[in-house]
């Protein structure tokens, strides 16, 4: 315990120690956010994160963002262990042809008002795996996406700041 | 002849076979070209002598220059640091084999996957489902990896069967193939007697892109992009077995200063991989601070890394007989110095585990995989090292490793505590080696070598942080990719963990799972 606490108080917080610069252009920007997310649903925004054939990479900056340097859920958003709890699915990877009817059950058990975020260059178009045997349709030819994060993979602010210029629309 | 000595000691065993040919197309590899009959008593022969696992078994359709199919099953020879493959030509007339898989478990997955991709029988394989291709979206009879393979034509699809587990009072649950985390997709059926696990069947496939028909086709370069998009997090292991692959059938050697910077990212990925499985043990027993101060931890290195090469994943960094590095001195010092804080956290994170009690009673004892097991199934890497199998590709292929005088981290129990001891310690091991190697580059030789292409195909290896990741390349004439065989260490490993949860209660599993943090990806391709 004792460890615990020194630990945390040389640490301080951690949230506030990245560059000056872009931390203050990150924290306006997930206010904001906040802001608008208050507006529209309530109090907070919930994600359920599906992988249809990605690499690993996009799941890793889901991640980053959550994790206390980023700390996404300070601005409302959190990430959901089930469909049924999500207002958003956030989709990662290329359409591989056996994760097209988990994809259609996940977004089918989410309760309306949903909507579909893609993250990532292959969630766009399949994007290197474009023309495989195994990739032939695209995510929102089997539902309907409304915000596409490009990137691979997008750094966590990146995913930080398009949420926010969509929730702005 | 080439490999007399290894020719000899099969032939004491086996008095009767005749080897067809023997060829050593590059120094660190032995192919021996054996006849249909002798192909599994081989397998078998040079398995025992060696005491290899099967490391990649896969086909090739060379069925338009040379009408016929060619069968590579490669086994590594410690102590002479070599590859040995046993090769086997297949007439298409006779499209099967006869399977090694019922006395060398380690080649079963490998010997299903010929059989899906290829349409070659492996005859006596007692199970015969597709791993990747999943029968209820893929018509039987399309064999996508056939070199006339145009469009998958209609035809029958199916079930897929699970093993049944049967009795009073076992039930089944099914998990996935969406999992609670962010995560890549698998299912899990485990079959379950009253809270212990009897029986864990886990069906991959799901993130299956087809990624070896995907090479065939491109250019080197391009094939080098797509293999950093293998497994992502695996990016710089994965980049650099597919080009020392291609390096070797171009015949260059790389000089000092791209090994010794290749293997400073190697280390670095491991190091950002393991603090987080490390982190990711800790919140999967529900310990939250050195979670959050192994994902602080992680993102630094990650920040280094794109300080560093631009990008987070360092990705877009290795080329094709050298490095895309403009390294000057101020990075060179910045590197050392947040390695150096880096691994001060690292030390802090590492005390307040060792001294909780209760977590480390959690861990001690948990998802154990015994060393024999291990061995059977072909596990490596690191889960093989965590049970007490010591195969590291840097230490048997060493390269710019010797002079570093590398340390192969074992530990002998199997449990999740033994895959986190060997994790903590590799991480400091990487820490010593990326400082001894920071030291030295300055002064390193800036030149390399070229000899002439070569026509053969060839193996590229590289010890990820999961294990060995292996790339079997061989390009045509113009030299385009004809084929392109990836074996990511999740593909031996997978099964390790089914077995690893075997009396465990499911709530036991995600803990187990993140021991091993096996990729989705990396094992569907």
């Amino acid at each position: 315990m004792y460890k615990i606490l020194k630990t945390r108080l040389l640490k301080k917080v951690m949230t506030r120690s990245l560059k000056p610069g872009q931390t203050s252009a990150l924290e306006s920007a997930g206010l904001e956010l906040k802001k608008e997310i208050r507006r529209k649903f309530g109090r907070s925004l919930h994600i359920r994160e599906v992988d249809t054939g990605s690499c690993g990479a996009c799941e890793s900056e889901i991640i980053a963002a959550n994790n206390p340097i980023y700390d996404i859920q300070r601005f409302g958003i959190n990430f959901v262990a089930s469909p049924r709890h999500a207002d958003a699915l956030m989709v990662t990877g290329p359409l591989s042809k056996n994760m097209e009817i988990a994809l259609k059950k996940t977004y089918e058990a989410m309760p309306e008002p949903k909507f579909v975020i893609t993250v990532g260059d292959c969630a766009l178009d399949g994007g290197l795996f474009k023309g495989s045997y195994y990739i032939d349709k695209k995510i929102n030819e089997v539902v309907p996406v409304v915000l596409h994060i490009p990137g691979c993979p997008p750094s966590p602010s990146t995913i930080i700041q398009a949420l926010l210029d969509f929730m702005k629309k | 002849m080439p490999g007399a000595e290894l020719i000899n000691i099969i032939n004491k065993k086996l008095p009767d076979f005749k080897v067809v040919a023997v060829t050593r197309p590059y120094p660190d590899e032995l192919v021996i070209q054996v006849k249909a009959e002798d192909f599994k008593k081989v397998c078998l022969a040079v398995h025992e002598h060696l005491s290899s696992s099967v490391m990649s078994f896969f086909a090739v359709d060379d069925r338009q220059q040379q009408g016929k199919f060619i069968l590579y099953c490669y086994f590594i020879n410690v102590p002479l640091h070599q590859w040995v493959a046993v090769r086997l030509d297949i007439s298409p007339a006779d499209p099967y084999f006869e399977a090694i898989s019922k006395d060398i478990y380690s080649a079963h997955l490998f010997e299903r996957e010929i059989w899906e991709m290829f349409g070659l029988e492996p005859k006596g394989n007692p199970d015969l489902r597709r791993l990747r291709l999943h029968d209820e979206v893929w018509p039987v009879g399309n064999y996508p990896l056939r070199k006339d393979f145009q469009t998958v034509t209609e035809g029958e699809k199916k079930d897929y069967k699970f093993t049944r587990v049967e009795g009073e009072g076992i039930f089944e649950v099914p998990v996935g193939p969406v999992h609670a985390g962010i995560i890549g997709p698998g299912h899990f059926r485990f079959s379950v007697a009253g809270e212990p696990i009897i029986n864990l069947e886990a069906r991959l496939g799901f993130t299956h892109r087809g990624v070896e028909k995907l090479f065939e086709g491109k250019s080197l370069p391009a094939g080098l992009q797509l293999a950093e998009c293998i497994s992502g997090e695996s990016a710089f292991a994965h980049s650099l077995a597919f080009c020392q692959a291609a390096e070797k059938i171009a015949g260059i050697t790389v000089d000092k200063k791209t090994a010794y910077w290749r293997s400073i990212l190697l280390e670095v990925e491991r190091m950002y991989n393991h603090v987080n499985d490390i982190g990711g043990i800790a919140l999967d027993v529900g310990f939250s601070f050195p979670a959050a101060l192994a994902a602080i931890i992680k993102e630094s290195i990650l920040q280094a890394n794109e300080k560093l090469t631009g990008n987070r994943y360092l990705k877009g960094v290795n080329k094709l007989g050298g490095i895309s590095l403009k390294m000057d001195q101020s990075r060179h010092e910045e590197l050392t110095t947040s390695l150096g804080r880096i691994r001060e956290d690292f030390a802090v994170l590492v005390n307040i585990l060792e001294e909780s009690v209760s977590f480390m009673d959690r861990v001690d004892g948990t998802g154990t995989l015994k060393k024999e097991i291990a061995e059977d199934l072909g596990v490596l890497g690191l889960a093989g090292r965590a049970s007490g199998i010591p195969i590291d590709l840097r230490k048997i292929f060493p390269g710019v490793y010797q002079e570093a005088g590398i340390k192969i981290i074992t530990a002998q129990t199997g449990d999740v505590l033994a895959r986190l001891k060997v994790r903590i310690e590799e991480f400091a091991e990487s820490g010593r080696l990326t400082a001894e190697f920071l030291s030295k580059i300055s002064t390193a030789e800036t030149t390399g070598s070229k000899s002439g292409p070569a026509v053969d195909g060839a193996l590229g290896y590289s010890e990820g942080w999961r294990g060995p990741v292996l790339y079997w390349l061989k390009t045509g004439t113009e030299g385009l990719i004809e084929r392109c065989k990836i074996v990511d260490p999740s593909f031996h490993n997978w099964p390790g963990l089914s077995y690893a949860v075997l009396g465990e209660i499911i709530p036991d599993f995600p803990l187990c799972n993140k021991s091993f943090d096996l990729s989705y990806s990396g094992s569907d391709l």
